[in-house]
């Protein structure tokens, strides 16, 4: 790409990914939440492939990696629901954790964790879909 | 207000229209778009900015992956004149169009306004679910607490699309 659009993208990719976040982190308070923090984050992420790129080798690693986060924040996701079943009244889903003050950062028990592990996964996912369009027509079959 | 809805619905349905006539597949690309962003007005006009947000976003990045696939491929989409069977399927799709029509018309007099219908489960949701699931927001706490297995599965499906994708564009390992 050209300089104009890898100047743009140093200066907005950062802000992008750190909008995400807050929208994840603060998916109980104000609107937003898990699924749409997460594509912004994605979003960045894609930005930041499409203006610099690389090679095949070094995306198809980038790639594994994303993978790894998407399998482990789903299997967290259901963990979380699961240890439901160990405290408190013992039901899949319980919100086990104390609630807090309606309103405050940390409140709502464990709809914050699931704020932000939803987010990782969608955020994982959105990238894989983009990365695999992206480089595996130029995988060679074997 | 329904008439601002209705002037944006009518906006969706000729860009809908325009997508699958275009010869140019750029062009289709960016009508389905027209589509996606008209739906966040709608959202907004019916105060639902968790959806906004999601559908804003989600519109963006499907947009830029399908402007990068329609550049890569070919743009030209392979036109067809209409046979007898292409004279059959729009025959049989207007009748069904006008059917539908007038039974949308005749039940449209029986339903209430949009919203106001007896959603005695949405009342139970939002009297007291801000100190049920202790959260500010009541969407988070309907989808993660009240409804936490349509999230689940909705995750899970995420992964099972993802997994998909990569079976399908795989080279590497296809016989």
């Amino acid at each position: 790409m050209t300089i104009i659009v890898k100047k743009t993208t140093q200066l907005i990719a950062g802000m992008v990914f750190i909008y995400g976040i807050y929208v994840i982190v603060h998916g109980h308070l104000t609107p937003g939440g898990g699924f749409a923090g997460g594509v912004v984050i994605a979003g960045s992420l894609i930005l930041v492939t499409l203006a610099y790129g690389g090679d095949f080798l070094k995306l198809l690693k980038e790639e594994t990696r994303t993978t790894v986060v998407e399998s482990l924040a789903t299997i967290l996701v259901i963990m979380i629901a699961v240890s439901g079943l160990l405290f408190g009244t013992k039901i899949f889903f319980n919100n086990f954790l104390p609630k807090g003050i309606v309103g405050h950062l940390v409140s709502a028990g464990v709809l914050p964790l699931y704020n932000i592990f939803v987010g990782a996964e969608v955020a994982a996912s959105i990238f894989i879909i983009f990365l695999s369009l992206m480089i595996f027509k130029e995988e060679s079959p074997k | 207000m329904e008439l601002a809805i209705s002037i944006v619905t009518g906006f969706m349905i000729l860009g809908a229209i325009y997508a699958i006539h275009a010869k140019d597949l750029l062009s289709s690309v960016i009508a389905c778009a027209i589509v996606g962003y008209s739906l966040v007005i709608c959202f907004l006009l019916l105060r639902a900015p968790d959806l906004a947000i999601v559908q804003i976003v989600v519109d963006t990045i499907t947009l830029i992956i399908m402007v990068a696939v329609v550049i890569n491929s070919s743009r030209e989409e392979l036109y067809t004149k209409l046979d007898t069977q292409g004279y059959i399927t729009a025959i049989t799709s207007i009748l069904v169009i006008v059917v539908l029509l007038y039974f949308f018309t005749v039940s449209s007099q029986t339903l209430e306004v949009l919203g106001k219908s007896s959603l005695r489960m949405a009342k139970y949701y939002i009297e007291g679910a801000a100190q049920k699931t202790g959260s500010a927001n009541l969407v988070t706490g309907v989808v993660f607490d009240f409804r936490g297995y349509d999230t689940m599965g909705e995750a899970v499906v995420l992964v099972t699309a993802v997994l998909g994708v990569l079976t399908i564009l795989r080279i590497k390992g296809k016989k």
